[in-house]
């Protein structure tokens, strides 16, 4: 083909502006993207802030040194702790199973660990409701030994769990993809046993990620409401934990003792956010899944 | 549809990425920018093509001073090392996309887009999507689009970097020969010297942003302008002008070093007139040649090519003495006006 | 349990598989059965009429809607934002990043309290609309302004990494061959994007619908006005009317179910011009 057998199809120069999105555009864009963070995001952390501190500190300390909000701390605290090492175990082992097998049924297996992501929480505390509750499955055998899960810790522990369980794997697995099998295997060669491949090579590679998988937990198991507030029955001082506790204040016209109860719940949160940060420039990733 | 490119300088930050430079690209050819990373030669084309904006200098196109020209209104074709093809187009509607712009008519547009499917030997490949196909399709892919709107220039971005060794070499003697049907005025950017020595009308060596000298494939090489260029094209031996040798090799006082070719340096078994000794310190065989590396009396290690022909002629093994002739050698005096001047001073060996 | 595949060693290590198939079991699978066997419980009929009786399929339409708004409004702003973040070098641009997962950090309750104190007519942004006669806290406004709070990180982090990827040279390419910023944006840099925005748009709305802590907060949970489902199994609940709470809990399954297929497909849209 040659150039002079071709129709003519280039026009001269034409006078157009500049490519580049105009001048204009980027101060607007930016305009418009921090007014409206300002406004959905910041707006209600400054709410926060005035809300607590304006009739001053000390009717804050009143309020958050009753006996109800010491007890709702304790028992969100205690509602964490035991959820995070459980799920960590347990994403640790499904990250390793999804990651390093190739089974049938795999990806099937991968969804259904992230269905608690997308039920609501109310549906989640429903089913542990009617799992465990009176009229449930186990009701009837757990009255008869006498041992409570709803409208005690236990089922709100397993709320809590439920809530929290896809975060350690999604975090883990993407990491394990990235490190592939070849560096264990070399140590399987050096002789080393599984629980040595484990704690010397596999953990050190994954560490980020699974702390930014417990990291996530942590801020979820702290926060989580819907779930929990279903299976406690709010008993005060008993069944009450932050989250709920804030509602309740709220709902009660308590009005210092939910901000102060807020806050606290918020320091925690923008602690996560601030270590979470921390991780990812000390690890150069980035997360996979969100809250 | 020339280019006529003036006193152009580009500065990023603290980096002078161009220095002030002028250079004249007549119409029809097809012309390498050569160098290293970081020599200029990308910031030059792009400068060109209008994505970036020289800080001084004026760019002249055919004539018409397309310096403060945006991009869109220069009617260039500009073709990025990692195709950049919009990938969620097919092939065909990548190559349209030009023409749709230029709001030509439907009809036309297709048969365009056929013709060049057929130049780039991709004619049935015209529904896929980049993602489908191999590298060297998708640069061919990224040809036919900046043809397609019939460029004045087409320009270049080292098209065959991101591409491995054999389809480099197919696709850059495709180039060769699309070129001489399509006589569009092209330049192209590349670090690899054999590439623009075997496609290039011209070849522009350029190195720390400036422009060290241009010629044809055999100018740069026989006649190199500056040490660089001698060094950069081919190989080449050095004799440091503190090395007494370089006393031997001519009858002027030395104030640079010495630059010599392997393939100007003949070995001998035994004493020629106007040879000197040297000792076989490496044999190795490069395929077609045999490259030897020769130890002279002042320890200077001097490289020479020599055939198999040659080599078995000789008989060489390591630590063998021989006695060598150099043919051809060259120094770069600075001139006051601080450009470079090329003595041949020693030609057939007449300085031994 | 020993389970064994050809070719894999890993006899000592299916400790793992109990842990994860065991957990997986009794945490996650006998929960959704127990739900979902609360259908045998009643006839279809029954079932039926719980599940589209007024106060439901009001609550389903509060839910579904304002959840479809807040994800539109979020659509759009949560991709000028991803854009601005990647395209943009501005001072403060790394903290405004960080402010982003704010709603996935803050607990839903406290965002509830929040944004409750706000938008109340006493409020800062309130009393703004007071005067106008507009209510936001307590009416179906307010449960708007919690999910767009709740889901604006999920748009923002989804369009985010793929305009990350998008090369600028595929924009100078656009340019050399003439096109104009609108023709650019419309044709070479929405098209890919289009998938993720989607993509984001339906995780949240998926979150949106199921949101329950900030809007119990932020609504006054009057039915026919600004109750939405999550909600309404709540105060089900508390009438220990499990029948009532489990279909309208399992209308939700089904649903969380159904967007959960709909955002792996685009997902796979979204990869389908990826090399």
């Amino acid at each position: 083909m040659l150039i002079n057998d071709r129709p003519r199809l280039m026009p001269s120069p034409r006078s157009l502006p500049r490519p580049r999105l105009s001048q204009h555009t980027k101060p607007i864009l930016i305009a418009l993207a921090l007014t409206y963070i300002g406004i959905i995001l910041l707006l209600p952390l400054i709410t926060l802030i005035y809300e607590s501190v304006h009739l001053g500190i000390q009717p804050l300390i009143t309020a958050i040194s009753t006996s109800e909000f010491r007890s709702a701390l304790q028992l969100t605290f205690l509602l964490t702790a035991i959820a995070v090492p459980l799920n960590t175990l347990f994403g640790l082992c499904a990250a390793w199973v999804l990651a390093r097998q190739h089974f049938p049924g795999r990806t099937l297996l991968l969804s259904l660990i992230d269905l608690p992501f997308s039920i609501s929480p109310v549906v989640a505390g429903l089913m542990i409701v009617l799992l465990y509750g009176r009229n449930g499955w186990f009701g009837p055998w757990l009255e008869a030994i006498n041992f409570k899960v709803i409208f005690a810790v236990p089922g709100m522990a397993i709320a809590t769990i439920f809530i929290t369980l896809p975060f350690v794997v999604r975090e883990v697995i993407p990491v394990l993809e990235e490190m592939g099998s070849e560096q264990e295997e070399a140590a399987r060669t050096l002789g080393a046993n599984d629980w040595q491949i484990f704690w010397r090579i596999t953990l050190p590679h994954i560490r980020w990620g699974l702390l930014y998988g417990v990291l996530l937990t942590n801020a979820r198991a702290l926060g989580e409401f819907g779930a929990v507030a279903v299976v406690s029955g709010s008993i005060l001082g008993r069944t009450q934990t932050l989250p709920i506790f804030v509602e309740q204040a709220y709902k009660n016209y308590q009005t210092q003792a939910a901000f102060g109860a807020a806050a606290i719940l918020v320091l925690l949160a923008l602690s996560t956010l601030i270590i979470k940060e921390i991780i990812g420039k000390q690890s150069g990733m980035t997360s996979r899944s969100s809250l | 549809m020339s280019i006529v490119i003036h006193n152009v300088s580009k500065q990023f930050g603290q980096f002078q990425a161009l220095q002030p430079t002028n250079l004249t690209i007549s119409s029809g050819k097809l012309v390498a920018l050569l160098g290293p990373s970081g020599s200029g030669k990308s910031t030059l084309l792009r400068v060109i093509s209008g994505l970036e904006t020289p800080d001084t200098g004026s760019i002249i196109i055919d004539d018409q001073d397309h310096t403060h020209l945006d991009v869109r209104q220069r009617n260039i074709g500009f073709v990025f090392q990692h195709y950049a093809l919009f990938k969620h187009l097919t092939i065909r509607q990548n190559i349209a996309f030009g023409l749709e712009i230029q709001r030509h008519p439907r009809e036309a547009i297709r048969k365009r887009v056929n013709d060049l499917l057929d130049l780039i030997q991709l004619a049935g490949l015209g529904d896929r999507y980049p993602a489908q196909l191999s590298g060297g399709q998708r640069q061919r892919v990224a040809l036919a689009r900046a043809l397609a709107v019939e460029p004045r220039v087409l320009l270049l971005d080292e098209p065959f970097g991101a591409l491995d060794a054999k389809v480099r070499k197919e696709l850059r003697s495709w180039l060769r020969r699309l070129h001489d049907e399509v006589h569009v005025t092209s330049v192209f950017v590349t670090h690899d010297q054999e590439e623009a020595m075997e496609v290039a009308d011209e070849i522009v060596i350029m190195n720390q942003g400036k422009i060290e000298q241009v010629g044809t494939a055999v100018e740069v090489y026989d006649r190199p302008a500056t040490p660089f260029v001698m060094g950069f094209i081919g190989t080449v031996n050095v004799i440091p002008k503190t090395s007494p040798i370089a006393k031997q090799f001519s009858s002027i006082e030395h104030t640079q070093d010495i630059f010599v070719r392997p393939q100007d340096v003949e070995i001998f078994s035994n004493p020629e007139p106007k040879t000197i000794s040297a000792t076989v310190e490496r044999i190795i065989p490069m395929g077609s040649e045999i490259q030897i590396e020769l130890r002279l009396s002042d320890n200077t290690i001097l490289i020479s090519y020599v055939s198999h022909f040659k080599f078995t002629q000789l008989q060489l093994k390591t630590a063998q003495n021989v006695f060598i002739c150099v043919h051809k050698s060259q120094v770069f005096t600075e001139e006051a006006g601080g450009g470079h001047q090329t003595l041949n001073l020693a030609t057939s060996g007449s300085h031994f | 349990m020993m389970v064994r595949f050809p070719g894999l060693r890993f006899t000592s290590l299916s400790w793992p598989w109990v842990v994860t198939i065991g957990y997986l079991l009794v945490l996650l699978c006998l929960p959704i059965l127990a739900l979902l066997s609360q259908t045998f419980t009643l006839s279809p009929d029954e079932f039926w009429a719980i599940a589209t009786a007024p106060i439901a399929l009001a609550a389903y339409q509060v839910t579904f809607v304002t959840a479809l708004g807040a994800a539109l409004l979020n659509g759009i702003m949560g991709t000028i934002i991803a854009w601005v973040l990647v395209r943009y070098e501005f001072p403060g641009r790394k903290l405004v990043d960080a402010a982003i997962d704010l709603p996935f950090a803050l607990p839903t309750a406290v965002a509830g309290l929040l944004l409750a104190t706000l938008y109340s007519e006493n409020g800062w942004i309130g009393q703004l609309f007071t005067p106008f006669g507009i209510k936001i806290a307590f009416t179906r406004l307010g449960v708007w302004v919690a999910m767009v709070f709740i889901s604006l990180p999920f748009i923002v982090r989804t369009v985010q990494p793929v305009l990350q990827e998008l090369e600028p040279e595929v924009e100078e390419a656009a340019w050399s061959l003439g096109a104009s910023p609108g023709q650019t944006f419309w044709r070479i840099i929405f098209p890919p994007l289009f998938p993720s925005i989607l993509t984001g748009m339906a995780l949240g709305f998926s979150r949106a619908v199921g949101e329950y802590g900030s809007v119990v907060i932020v609504s006054s949970g009057i039915p026919f006005r600004d109750l939405i489902a999550p909600v309404l199994i709540f105060q089900r609940l508390e009438q220990y009317d499990y029948s009532g709470a489990s279909v309208i809990g399992i209308v939700l399954l089904v649903i969380a179910l159904l967007l959960l297929l709909t955002i792996n497909r685009l997902q796979q849209w979204g990869q389908h011009y990826a090399d």
